[in-house]
């Protein structure tokens, strides 16, 4: 009860928010698990109403970590202080975390601020109370200062949260990224749109909207372009789009399936399923020449090719074994090798950005699940425990998977983190979610 | 939802369609026959006219029938398969012989899947149920210049409560004139 209390004061504080997200968040696992962190809304230090609140985006940026829990900021022994120098560390003895974001946001001419914050190791702190030494200097982890225009506030936020996680976790923040989706909501004539969002689902934007179905939006690893696959001439053709320009180009149009573009990590080629030979089978375009190259070669189904880091290799679901299983090709020897053999199926399978793993959809018992495998321990755990889940997508930093889902009838996206402790559902307003698809560092 | 109705109404109506179309025939020519002496009327002078009633012949009385089966133009399957099932082989039957009487008339046969499995994996399974209900016709002589084909996937579904029974209504193949 006392951990909903603390969520429903979240959830207050998020809804007071300005900007409204397409995709809300409900924690529903590994809130016990996280670390608790201390968030202080930035001091203002101007006239008037405060601009956004930027605290709170870092927070919800945290909690959506799966990694940290903010504290609730009633119950904080200081308050309202918006630097180090204000800090007084005997006050802090009794909190039980282990770093403190403090900052202030300053007037700075015609629509601008300047945003400050610092980072105070509460640690060391309680240490230094204890031993009677006071030393602040050493208490700070981090500061930044930074002139932003009034649009920019979710965006420093973001940045705030990359710099608080990266320091306290030692891995890179993947506040600052995006996701891509599809909609479809079939009250509207043209049903299927493909949207893009912050990774949090803040600023929703779309991209393309169709009558007929679009599937499968891949980023550029360079986050300019998106490719996906259209229905709009009632049949598959595979589309690149940029993302600034609006610039549309028609990649793959063959006879019958062209199918789950991936980049490659050079950003050159895609790799496509294209039936046009009979079975689905893999491909790779060029595409600026649009040449192609056959990959697979087998009479069953071959298809959702994924790119190992190195670019050297694919992962790829065959039925060659007479159900859906994952396999690498090597691209210059062309030999394949089996990757799963737990439950009755694996498929939709990619390498997360270090290397050393694999995340897919496992069936077993008929139910469909994210999966992980240790790529040298072969080890596999199912992470998720939700229904008919699909479509995984891992963030560049590794540490998050956002997936799609069925939750009460319908489909929407949820995510779990690479470690199965962390879960959330992200429900949206209207229509059906799926396909998500997380965007590279920008 | 009306497709319910339509899977149970083809249930039934098939083996009923199946067993007119095998006593239709006499039945007609009794109707005829019937209509025949019905229509004739003795006149004053003991003579009698005959006339022509409205009688199908067989071939119109079959095409009839092939029109009635080709209201249904739906092909359920199994969950992960792709054979055409034996209680589809009168719909299709109906389907290909009216291709193959009208070499200009062009079908799209669209092949979906239930929404287990991934989107890319559907589309795959979409396909070859589609290829399987062109296979099925080009053997009854349909020319593959008619037939185009086109996978959805689990892209469109008919049924949208994600249970076992819409997963069954969402397996499909559908033949688009």
């Amino acid at each position: 009860m006392k951990i909903l209390a603390k969520w429903l004061a979240m959830a207050v504080l998020l809804c007071t928010m300005p900007a409204k997200a397409a995709l809300d968040i409900v924690i529903t696992e590994g809130v016990d698990a996280a670390r608790p962190i201390a968030v202080m809304p930035f001091q203002w230090q101007g006239t008037g109403a405060p601009p956004q609140a930027i605290a709170d985006v870092v927070m919800s940026d945290l909690v959506r970590s799966g990694t940290f829990k903010p504290l609730d900021e009633l119950g904080l022994p200081q308050r309202g202080i918006g630097a180090l120098a204000q800090f007084d560390a005997n006050a802090w003895t009794n909190v039980s975390a282990e770093a403190l974001v403090v900052g202030s946001v300053k007037p700075y001419g015609a629509d601008q601020f300047l945003v400050s914050f610092e980072l105070i190791d509460l640690v060391k702190a309680q240490n230094q109370a204890l031993k009677g030494s006071a030393n602040p200097t050493e208490l700070l982890m981090d500061s930044r200062q930074t002139v932003i225009s009034a649009t920019q506030f979710r965006q420093y936020g973001h940045r705030i949260s990359d710099i608080v996680y990266e320091k306290l976790t030692g891995i890179r923040g993947a506040f600052l990224t995006r996701i891509s989706y599809v909609v479809v909501n079939h009250s509207q004539k043209a049903a299927y749109s493909l949207m893009i969002a912050d990774y949090d689902g803040y600023n929703e934007q779309m991209l393309l909207r169709s009558p007929e179905p679009l599937m499968s939006p891949a980023w550029s690893p360079d986050g300019r372009r998106l490719a996906y696959v259209s229905f709009e001439n009632k049949k598959a053709e595979i589309f690149v789009q940029d993302l600034y320009t609006q610039v549309r180009t028609k990649v793959s149009s063959f006879p019958g399936i062209n199918g789950a573009p991936s980049f490659s990590p050079d950003g050159k080629s895609l790799a496509v399923t294209l039936s046009k030979d009979g079975q689905p089978e893999i491909y790779v375009i060029d595409i600026a020449t649009k040449a192609i190259k056959r990959i697979t070669n087998h009479y069953s189904i071959d298809t959702e090719p994924s790119w190992y880091p190195d670019g050297k290799s694919l992962l790829f679901t065959s039925e060659r074994g007479g159900r859906p299983q994952i396999y690498r090709v090597d691209l210059n020897s062309g030999k394949v090798t089996r990757e799963t053999f737990e439950g009755e199926w694996n498929l939709g399978g990619s390498i997360t950005p270090d290397g050393r793993s694999m995340i897919f959809v496992n069936r077993t018992n008929g139910k469909f699940n994210i999966a992980r495998m240790d790529l040298s321990t072969r080890f596999m755990q199912v992470l998720t425990s939700t229904r008919l889940d699909e479509s995984p997508s891992v963030a560049p930093n590794g540490t998050m998977v956002i997936y799609g889902t069925t939750h009460q009838g319908k489909q929407v996206l949820a995510a779990v983190s690479t470690d199965g402790r962390f879960k959330a559902r992200l429900p949206a307003g209207q229509g059906e979610v799926k396909s998500p698809s997380w965007s590279p560092f920008l | 939802m009306d497709l319910n109705k339509l899977l149970k109404a083809m249930l039934v109506a098939l083996p009923i369609m199946a067993i007119s179309a095998c006593s239709s025939t006499s039945e007609s020519e009794t109707d005829a026959m019937g209509s025949t002496s019905g229509s004739g009327s003795e006149l004053n002078g003991g003579v009698q006219t005959g006339g022509i009633g409205g009688m199908l012949s067989p071939e119109e009385q079959q095409r009839q029938e092939l029109e009635q089966l080709r209201k249904e133009h739906i092909i359920y399957f199994d969950f992960d398969r792709s054979e055409v099932q034996t209680e589809y082989a009168a719909v299709l039957e109906a389907h290909g012989t009216y291709l193959v009487e009208h070499p200009s008339v062009r079908v799209l046969i669209e092949g979906h899947a239930d929404e287990r499995g991934t989107p890319e994996y559907n589309i795959a399974l979409g396909e070859r149920r589609a290829k399987a209900v062109a296979k099925y016709l080009q053997g009854m002589g349909v020319q593959p210049s008619q037939m185009s084909i086109v996978s959805y996937g689990e892209e469109k579904p008919l049924d949208f409560t994600r249970t076992d029974e819409g997963f069954a209504k969402n397996r499909r193949a559908v033949l688009v004139y």
